[in-house]
């Protein structure tokens, strides 16, 4: 592998800029001429806008233009799209109504952009908005699921009766009902998956700007795949053709899901950067994430689950109601169908599985992937239910687990996965020790005698990465294929340039790329760049969520490597007067294989462009490309285990520790990885405890700002205990699965399994907040 | 922000003049509550008054049995403090649990007696240590200075100078923080004064800002010891309830502070 190759701790190369406040981000962006966006938010959930005066803001020192919704749908700019098509079980198509960037006539969820002020400064344009008087006739709202869902409930789109976007199903209802018919015992739970706000370090953000001469258009923005953007925004917003409009996603600080989708500010920032003849910069505030960035989860679920006499599974039945404000963003419509309900089997041996998940509008935020996407919500409910399921049925939760386990592979579950690898006894083997299992009952005792409620909670997760093969979401109503593509750059003095599809905002790609070119050519990875981000510089690419960029990404920079390895082969063979079968690549040089006779790297790369003395017929130049679409997805998977202690007095959860044991596959840079867990934990553990999207029931956002809305921090969250164990992924050259959600997908079930345990009540809702907490101990106390 | 007009001040005097030619003007401290509350343009200040560095507003001085701390002193130099850490180590440890390092290397006293949020940690420590609110014109007693939600008894453009703390026998602060906010959302600090009055204040828990509690006083005056408010019963009679905690969750956390106050009292 060498000291920068697979599996090497190297430091990253992009934290030198980035902790050295170099970065360059889109809000650091100035162009010549730049003018500032600011646009006027609905302050109601639902209401009708009966008129918008302007002149005033018009007026204003500074003001450029002031431009409303109905011009934008004058001008034709196409309305927002969902790009997953799911069907009801009755086989209609879903149920959407239209999004426009800005609202004309109805606005639907607080913050909806209205109108938006184009001025000279930021604050000039700020004040300006103060000045548009847009007047309002309010509607009555629907805030949640259920008040969504009830009789005579206030409608959001004439389009969607009963605000029911779809109601889908999976499985088979007629096998799962049988399943239950034969049980021995049945173990059910309902549960809230809570609204979260996905809160990136940096706020969205947009620059746009317009060359009339070349009718082109430039767009710097936050985005995890700018390609995806230039898709959408040609194809179906009207902006520009794809070839008269470039999109730079440059530094991105974190996204988690929330910076895939194209949101109504980059639309409005294009359309008006060519209204005004001025390039705009629209940089949201930390208010305007709150309300405007896509939030996620938010499901209404209940789960029953039968067992036999001997507690083998025998089905699961579950329903699930899924929140997707008040209109569908882009893949909203998959997340709690084909990235939910799929992966409801989890670790588990189930015959049978019947899913129905009914998505509803709300007056509220738009919600779509976060950080794991539709596992998250999937992981939390089964091992919530397999954790009480062990509770009821008296067993020890560890032993229900791996009676249960799927042992063979590939195992194809009844909900269209097929598992390819996995070894989910090795990982709870580990985890168990890792927190030492058995000395628990005594850690528990002694806890009690200092008067405090110690508790244990496993979680035992699979999820679905490196997405997607084409052809398999495409078949599920995918409106995009998701493989990954690579260009591999040899210039003549030997550096490599990657450009590559993924788009890094956080992971580190900059430096597992560059191992991967190392560990390879056996050359330092400074000697290789990764050009990632830019529409004019990489020809196309998917971006990067789910997990993707090492499964699909690195696999088509692997192809394309494979390509360039061998055409490089030639030419170092014909050089060396050599076989080409015969050509070995060690430490930066082609060598005769048994010989002393080697040219460096360097030097066949000059060869290849001076072109002087190539092999017949062969073209100048060391450069290829390649496409790495993936024949199924890759299963992660591990076992967490938390153990809390509750303060009897305030409720307040203590973390005592945290084990994951995760399956990645191969690990590229393993400090890398872990840094990776560590944040997903985070995250996890946020979600049980801490963080709450919550609306009153006139859709107005309570928790709009980190004074209300508890985002963890250092102090909330243990020290992490982490290991590996490792299947190789069969799917992809590189045997690796992906990491970058697992924490997030498996910590909260751990979590809240504990903390029930501790306490011995098990109704208890997300996040465990201390006051949730206290209130289900004084419950449990009353019930004594 | 709006545009606003920046003033630092040299001396107390010259901070009161300039405040009182100045238009909606507003004295400056640490600015940790005016200056968000400016951002979101919630507050528009025609002119800032900035007291931070005026030299008389500074430090912490010990004579006898009372502890003065003057109204600029940052939490920081507080909580650092030799003369608070051994006559009221209370006080350190209430400011070493106050905000973030952020808040704390900024945050002032005075700022935070003047501003008198209700789930701010000193209002609470100022009531149960009867302490003196000083001012450019007069001297008020705790009792009479914390007036409900965000009110005190400052006059228009009257500063704080210094607060004086009577040194106790024994005083005690603990603090269940607001998961997001950090700010307390139940704190209470207990004092057995050297007078021998029992004092006990809470503050985050009731809807009219920092108040006595006086079943916690009762108790702790015929016995004090933690396990003495075993088996009180603090009334959720206005107290806050929201999305961080239920009255009925106050009132018990009113009681466990008030309990752990005691304990870390000795
Ligand atoms: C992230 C964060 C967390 C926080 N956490 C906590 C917490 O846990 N507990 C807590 O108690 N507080 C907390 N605070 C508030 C903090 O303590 C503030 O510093 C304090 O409330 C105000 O003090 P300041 O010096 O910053 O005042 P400024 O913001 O400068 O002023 C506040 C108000 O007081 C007035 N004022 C200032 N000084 C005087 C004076 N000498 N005389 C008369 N009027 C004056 C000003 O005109 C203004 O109206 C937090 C603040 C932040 C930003």
């Amino acid at each position: 592998m060498g000291i920068e190759g697979i599996g090497a701790r190297v430091a990253r190369k992009e934290d030198r800029r980035f902790i050295t406040g170099r970065g360059r981000y889109v809000d650091d962006i100035k162009l010549q001429g730049m003018t500032y966006a600011h646009f006027v938010r609905s302050p109601h959930a639902h209401a009708k806008i009966t008129g918008i005066e302007l002149d005033a803001a018009k007026a204003m020192p500074g003001v450029i233009d002031v431009l409303t919704g109905q011009q934008i749908v004058d001008d034709k700019v196409g309305n927002l799209i969902c790009g997953w098509a799911i069907h009801s079980k009755d086989g209609s198509a879903m149920k959407m109504g239209a999004w426009p960037a800005m609202a004309p006539e109805t606005v639907r969820f607080v913050g909806q952009a209205v109108a938006v002020v184009i001025a000279e400064s930021k604050n000039l344009a700020r004040d300006a908005a103060e000045a548009v008087v847009v007047h309002y006739e309010e509607l009555p709202a629907v805030a949640n699921i259920k008040a969504a869902i009830a009789d005579g409930a206030a409608q959001l789109h004439p389009e969607a009766p009963g605000n029911i976007v779809y109601d889908w199903e999976i499985g088979d209802q007629k096998a799962t009902d049988e399943a239950f018919s034969k049980a021995a015992n049945v173990v059910t739970i309902e549960l809230t998956n809570n609204r979260l706000v996905p809160n990136a370090m940096e706020p969205r953000a947009a620059v746009a700007e317009y060359n009339p001469a070349e009718e082109h258009f430039t767009l710097y923005t936050t985005s995890q795949n700018p390609h995806v953007a230039r898709l959408v925004l040609s194809a179906f917003y009207n902006i520009a053709p794809e070839h008269k409009l470039r999109v730079v996603a440059p530094d991105v600080g974190g996204g988690f899901g929330s910076k895939i989708f194209i949101y109504p500010e980059e639309m409005v920032a294009l359309w008006a950067s060519k209204k005004t003849g001025r390039p705009v910069k629209w940089t949201g505030d930390r208010n305007e994430a709150f309300v405007t960035d896509a939030h996620g989860r938010d499901h209404l679920s209940k789960a029953e689950m039968a067992f036999d006499a001997d507690n083998k599974m025998l089905g699961l039945r579950v329903k699930t109601y899924a929140n997707f404000g008040a209109y569908m963003s882009l893949f909203s419509s998959s997340v709690p169908t084909y990235l939910y309900a799929t992966l409801l089997s989890g670790q588990y041996n189930i015959p049978a599985i019947y899913t129905e998940v009914v998505g509803v509008y709300t007056n509220t935020t738009p919600v779509d992937a976060y950080r794991g996407a539709g596992r998250p919500e999937a992981c939390y409910l089964l091992e919530r239910l397999v954790e009480t399921a062990a509770r009821q049925l008296k067993v020890d939760p560890a032993e229900l687990r791996r009676k249960n386990f799927i042992t063979q592979f590939p195992h194809q579950t009844p909900v269209i996965m097929a598992y390819d690898t996995g070894d989910f006894n090795a990982s709870l083997d580990a985890a168990l020790k890792a927190i030492d299992y058995a000395g628990f009952p005594a850690r528990k005792a002694k806890a009690k005698s200092e008067g405090k409620l110690r508790g244990i909670g496993l979680s035992c997760y699979i999820e679905a990465c490196g997405i997607a093969p084409s052809k398999a979401v495409g078949s599920l109503g995918a409106g995009v294929g998701l493989w990954e593509s690579a260009e591999v750059r040899v210039n003549p003095v030997g550096t490599i340039e990657i450009l590559t599809g993924s788009h890094s905002h956080g992971q580190g790609h900059e430096t597992t790329f560059a191992q991967l070119v190392a560990d390879r050519l056996g050359i330092p990875i400074n000697q290789v760049s990764i050009v990632h981000g830019d529409t004019d510089k990489v020809q196309f690419g998917m971006g990067t969520y789910g997990s993707r960029s090492a499964a699909v990404g690195m696999s088509a920079i692997f192809k394309a490597m494979e390509k360039v390895e061998a055409k490089a082969k030639k030419i170092a063979a014909h050089q060396l007067e050599a076989s080409e079968n015969d050509i070995v690549i060690e430490n930066g040089e082609f060598k005769v294989t048994g010989t002393d006779k080697a040219i460096a790297l360097p030097m066949v790369a000059l060869a290849a462009y001076t072109a002087h003395n190539l092999p017949d017929g062969m073209e100048p130049g060391l450069k290829e490309s390649a496409f790495y679409d993936p024949t199924n997805f890759t299963f992660p998977a591990g076992s967490y285990i938390c153990e809390v202690e509750v303060d009897p007095g305030t409720g307040k959860t203590s973390f005592v520790n945290f084990v994951a044991v995760d399956d990645f596959g191969r690990l590229i840079n393993p400090m890398i990885v872990e840094g990776q867990v560590h944040g997903g934990l985070v995250q996890g553990i946020g979600q049980a405890i801490l963080e709450n999207a919550i609306y009153d029931d006139s859709g107005q956002l309570v928790t709009a700002s980190f004074m209300d809305y508890a985002m963890p921090r250092a102090d909330d969250v243990p020290s992490f205990q982490i290991s590996h164990t490792t299947t190789l992924c069969p799917g992809n050259p590189l045997g690796v699965k992906g990491c970058g959600e697992a924490g997030a997908i498996g910590a909260s079930a751990a979590v809240i399994n504990a903390i029930t345990d501790a306490i011995g009540n098990n109704r208890l809702e997300m996040p465990a907040t201390p006051d949730r907490v206290w209130h289900a101990m004084q419950l449990q106390q009353a019930a004594e | 922000m709006y545009s606003t007009n920046y003033h630092r001040a040299s001396s107390v005097d010259e901070a009161v003049a300039l405040i009182a030619k100045g238009s909606d003007a507003k004295f400056l401290a640490g600015g940790h509550t005016l200056l968000p509350v400016m951002k979101q343009r919630l507050a528009a200040p025609g002119d800032l008054v900035d007291i931070a560095k005026i030299p008389a507003l500074i430090g912490i001085e010990a004579s006898g049995d009372t502890l003065t701390i003057k109204a600029a002193t940052t939490y920081y130099d507080i909580m650092h403090n030799a003369d608070v850490k051994r006559m009221i180590p209370a006080i350190a440890h209430l400011t070493s649990v106050l905000g973030d390092p952020a808040v704390r290397y900024r945050g002032t006293i005075g700022g935070s007696v003047a501003t008198n949020d209700p789930a701010a940690d000193y209002p609470a420590a100022i009531l149960a240590l009867n302490a003196t609110v000083k001012t450019n014109k007069r001297e008020i007693p705790a009792d009479q200075f914390f007036k409900g939600l965000f009110m005190t008894a400052l006059e228009d453009n009257e500063m704080i100078t210094a607060i004086s703390f009577p040194v106790p026998e024994k005083a005690g602060y603990a603090k269940m923080r607001n998961p997001a906010s950090r700010f307390a959302l139940t704190g209470v600090f207990v004092a057995k004064l050297k007078s021998g009055e029992i004092r006990a204040a809470a503050t985050g828990a009731s809807q009219d800002g920092v108040m006595r509690v006086p079943v916690i006083e009762d108790a702790l005056k015929a016995n004090w010891s933690a396990s003495a408010l075993d088996g009180i019963k603090v009334s959720d009679d206005g107290l806050i309830e929201d999305i961080h905690g239920t009255s009925d969750y106050r009132a018990n956390l009113i009681k466990v502070m008030a309990q752990r106050a005691v304990q870390a009292a000795g």
